[in-house]
């Protein structure tokens, strides 16, 4: 249970939300015409005649998109419909060309399902909470108008026009900005493991729906409004912010929230009226009629079932209990599909290197990703896509680790090295000279240089400062620039010392 | 040699294959037919260029010894329903006046693969919707028959493939595509004395014809006989991926399939088609009908079709709901008509372009059809007719278990003098009472022409089949066709 919590005049107040998520199908084309679908392209570069709504062109459903509204439908544990159908929302406006937008309100293609959000890295497990999903529709985008263009008129890009979408409807079950974004996060790394959507929500192939109502704890929902089209998991939870106060406020001055559709504004951190409901538009829904039922057959559910990855959670949970990974390490690795993959890849050529199982080495390559190569590349201001250093070189670096070749003090400077230049852990090792020394006699002579450096110090030890030790430790390391085998150190110093 | 535009499609189709005349000159003959006859109004835009270069390709492939197709040679008429490249395509609307699609249709280019020519674009009621052509934004087609009571009434030509049912029966092209709807193909050739079929849903491409109610819309062709119709029907059918209602089943060789012997076939004759009131020449017509098919060998059963006066009602609903939504994409915004009035935005460019574009007809059924579906009317309306058209369905489907065909009339009445019913929609609605059923179901069903009525003036019978039973029905109009012997043609006035 969430404690956020709003402080009113009149006490503490509960915010309710429900997200409807708008996700860009990735595919190569739109969903019901032929024309190409990449961001970017010319305006009115990619319009058919269909998506211009020529007289007399028809809609054909494209096969692509509805298999990836089914496997994103599956990967949230939902019901599939093997039965749904297409409806026309009817309503003018400039960006519609067909006066209508094809979508599902009545028979809609996956039902209900579930997302598991973790609202503390540190203890996912126990800080689960599941959010309902209502319902998955696939749908048309519209086109795009740029009031930039002309000093009296509105030019119409239709490039997006007919675009496939899913809107994925979650049930008002978040309690807290925090937990909205922990879903967004969730719901965006769900469809990029699946490969769905691309989920980049700053070219809005993902934008939210932001449906907003306070309460007293324990009482009924309130009234709720809508923030449309909010583009960012940041914004969405400044709306969540700033909707829920102003509700607050407004009620607590004796007014009444009405239900409407309201506009965020990033500048001015606030949102405001756009429409209520009483002028809201009479869509007309109505079973297209230029296209059939879609009824989808036990061979494409169970293609679209079979060509699922393994998804974050059960990742996260083979992390921990094959790879023996910390909750929090498996759970940083997991969130996003693109670290996974790397983690893995470099999991992989780590084994290979140093001849062990994977489960042997997955904690040293596992802490070394987090704390080693993320903090080099937060400090280049770069990411793991555009990482200097790929899975295979980290592997190289690790097993240079663990053969005793290098050691970890030292693999840090050769990963500062390799983050410079790109080049390999075995190249830098070589020229800089930085192998370490597991030559017993080499290390020996620099042993009793220090002893008989420091024989005070070798008295005390031998009288029981045994804390003495590391320093011993730490004089023969110097001596040897830092390249000495630590192991082969400690072995020589204990018979030494007796 | 024979009046080349007395000839039908088998007949030009084999005459010029066989080297007894051009195609060329075939062309010319129907072309000059087609330039003598505009006081009928039967065509927006002739093209008797494009007639010419299709018919010389044809001789020239001929004078190769390659093949011609199944309609090689023949010139043919285009309903302005149907869209072809480079050639004005306005569905008798001012709307899409001026409109040349940079596409053709499906059925159109089939027909264009197969050998055929294109004489012109053919007058109908505009977007499809009327009974009697005087809906178009071109004018009324003129019916070249007329009553033989010594008066020059100008008759309806029948709708909304008027253009194409009188341009076949005053000879100016030996067959039109149609598209029928609730009846635009059937009755049209009823009121003409000339046959056509509507085949079943999803036979004929929908892809490049425009819209209507999608449902409902279904191409096919009119001619002077049964056998032409079928040469006609197998040129335009078949499978369309671009057409998601398209049926993906092979089409038959219907003209080879032809027979009229009606042995073992069992022919339903609906009691409920039997109305109060019912004209006296139509009611004997029809039973002249079941005695022709009778002695042809079928066995007549008695079938009920019980929710038949509920069909009427519910395509009311259903065709106008569609046609609704269809049209919202005629806005002035990227092809046709745009009305932009001084100061405007975007809202009153709408409301100005599809004040002046929209014909009274296609207003009331776009308000009929907004009505139907708005919130708080929807399920009184749209649902409640969706259930009529299924229980229409299911009727149907329980008469095919008794009979092969069914046997009604096309229309309650012969062919009305234009402005009788223009004042009344209700009175021309009903003129679709015997053919609207069979279109609610998707069933394939034709017109034949069956006599004179004691004005002289055609009456066509109507065959409903089976699902995918167009050869059924093709049988059963050439066994009335034989039977018939209908030889009336109208007299040239024009």
């Amino acid at each position: 249970m969430s404690d956020y919590r709003i402080q009113g005049a009149t006490g503490e107040w509960e915010v309710v939300i429900g997200l409807e998520v708008h996700a860009q199908v990735t595919s190569q084309s739109k969903l019901f015409s032929g024309a190409a679908t990449e961001f970017g392209a010319e305006p009115n570069a990619q319009v058919s005649l269909v998506d211009a709504a020529m007289p007399g062109m028809l809609p054909v459903p494209n096969r692509e998109c509805i298999r990836q509204a089914v496997r994103t439908g599956m990967a949230i544990d939902a019901q599939i419909n093997k039965w749904s159908r297409f409806d026309r929302k009817n309503y003018f406006y400039a960006d519609l060309p067909q006066g209508y937008q094809i979508s599902q309100l009545y028979h809609p293609i996956v039902g209900e399902g579930r997302i598991e959000i973790q609202l503390d890295d540190k203890d996912p497990e126990h800080s689960n909470k599941t959010i309902g999903i209502e319902r998955i529709h696939v749908e048309q985008d519209a086109g795009k108008l740029m009031h930039d263009q002309h000093p009296t008129m509105s030019y119409v890009d239709l490039n997006r026009s007919g675009v496939a979408l899913m809107e994925i409807v979650s049930r008002p079950d978040m309690r807290s900005p925090a937990e909205a974004g922990a879903y967004l996060r969730k719901l965006r790394a769900i469809l990029r493991y699946v490969g769905s959507c691309d989920g980049n929500m700053e070219e809005g192939s993902m934008r939210a729906d932001v449906n907003v109502s306070v309460r007293k704890p324990g009482e009924e929902f309130g009234t709720r409004t809508e923030t449309k089209n909010v583009n960012s998991v940041r914004f969405v939870m400044a709306v969540i912010e700033s909707e829920a106060r102003r509700q607050v406020d407004l009620i607590e001055d004796g007014g009444k929230v009405v239900q409407e559709t309201r506009l965020y504004d990033p500048d001015r951190n606030e949102t405001r009226s756009m429409r209520s409901k009483e002028d809201a538009h009479d869509y007309r829904y109505f079973p297209d009629p230029d296209l059939l039922p879609l009824v989808l057959d036990d061979e494409f559910l169970a293609d679209c079932r079979d060509s699922l990855p393994e998804l974050p959670d059960a990742k996260r949970h083979r992390y921990e209990s094959e790879l023996g990974l910390s909750p929090y390490n498996a759970q940083v690795l997991t969130a996003e599909v693109e670290t996974a993959r790397w983690f893995e890849r470099l999991l992989g050529e780590t084994a290979t290197a140093s001849g062990k199982q994977p489960a042997e080495v997955a904690k040293q390559a596992a802490n070394w990703l987090i704390s080693e190569l993320f903090g080099a590349l937060n400090k280049a201001g770069k990411d793991l896509a555009d990482s200097p250093v790929t899975p295979e070189k980290g592997a190289e670096l690790l097993a240079l680790i663990s053969k005793g070749t290098i050691s970890g003090s030292i693999a840090k400077q050769v990963l500062e090295l390799m983050m410079e230049s790109g080049d390999s852990a075995g190249a830098i090792v070589e020229r800089e000279g930085l192998k370490q020394e597991s030559d017993t006699g080499a290390i020996e002579s620099k042993i009793d240089e220090v002893l008989a450096a420091n024989m005070d110090k070798v008295e005390q030890y031998k009288a029981g400062k045994e804390a003495l030790f590391g320093f011993f430790v730490g004089q023969t390391m110097k001596a040897m620039q830092g390249k000495a085998n630590p192991q082969v150190v400690n072995e020589l110093l204990k018979t030494k010392l007796g | 040699m024979a009046n080349l535009t007395d000839l039908g499609v088998k007949a030009i189709r084999d005459g010029v294959a066989a080297g007894d005349f051009s195609a060329t000159e075939v062309a010319e003959a129907f072309n000059a037919n087609v330039a003598a006859a505009s006081a009928l109004n039967a065509f927006i835009v002739a093209t008797p260029e494009a007639a010419l270069e299709a018919a010389k390709a044809a001789d020239a492939k001929r004078a190769q010894g390659e093949a011609l197709g199944k309609m090689g040679g023949v010139p043919i008429g285009m309903k302005d329903l149907f869209a072809t490249r480079g050639v004005q395509t306005t569905a008798a609307s001012h709307i899409l006046q001026g409109f040349k699609p940079e596409y053709e249709s499906t059925v159109s280019q089939r027909l264009w693969d197969a050998g055929a020519g294109m004489l012109g674009k053919l007058n109908l009621d505009q977007f499809a919707m009327g009974s009697s052509n005087e809906t178009s934004y071109f004018g009324n087609v003129i019916s070249p028959w007329r009553r033989n009571d010594g008066g020059n009434a100008a008759l309806a030509p029948g709708g909304s493939s008027g253009g194409s049912s009188a341009a076949i029966a005053a000879r100016l092209c030996p067959a039109a595509t149609g598209t029928d709807t609730g009846g635009s193909i059937r009755q049209p050739a009823a009121f003409t004395g000339i046959s056509g079929i509507k085949p079943t849903y999803g036979r004929c491409s929908r892809w490049g014809i425009v819209a209507f109610a999608s449902s409902l819309d279904q191409a096919g062709p009119m001619a002077r006989d049964v056998t032409d119709c079928a040469i006609m029907l197998e040129a335009m059918a078949g499978f369309d991926p671009k057409d998601s209602t398209s049926l993906d089943m092979p089409v038959p060789a219907w003209e080879a399939g032809l027979s009229p012997d009606m042995k073992g076939k069992r022919v339903g004759v609906p009691r409920e088609y039997r109305m109060d009131g019912m004209d006296d020449d139509v009611a004997k017509c029809w039973e002249q009908g079941i005695a022709w098919l009778k002695d042809a060998g079928a066995e007549i059963v008695d079938i009920s079709l019980p929710h038949t006066k509920y069909a009427l009602p519910a395509y009311y609903i259903v065709a106008p709901a569609e046609a609704s939504s269809n049209l919202a994409r005629y806005d002035g915004v990227r092809y046709g008509l745009r009305d932009l009035p001084e100061g405007a935005g975007l809202q009153d460019m709408y409301a100005a372009t599809r004040a002046a574009g929209f014909g009274a007809e296609v207003k009331r059924r776009i308000l009929i059809g907004t009505y139907v579906l708005s919130a708080g009317y929807y399920d009184a309306y749209y649902t409640q007719a969706q259930k009529v058209r299924t229980l229409i369905s299911l009727d149907f489907r329980n008469a095919f278990e008794s009979c092969d065909v069914i046997l009604a009339p096309t229309t309650p009445t012969a062919a009305f003098a234009l402005g009788d019913k223009s004042d009344d929609p209700l009175a021309m609605y009903l003129n679709d009472v015997f053919s609207v059923p069979a279109s609610l179901a998707g069933l394939p069903a034709m017109s034949v022409p069956a006599g004179l009525n004691r004005e002289g003036l055609p009456l066509g019978l109507q065959i409903i089949g089976n699902m995918f039973d167009e050869q059924g029905v093709l049988n059963a109009g050439l066994a009335i066709e034989r039977a018939a012997g209908f030889t009336g043609r109208p007299e040239r006035w024009w």
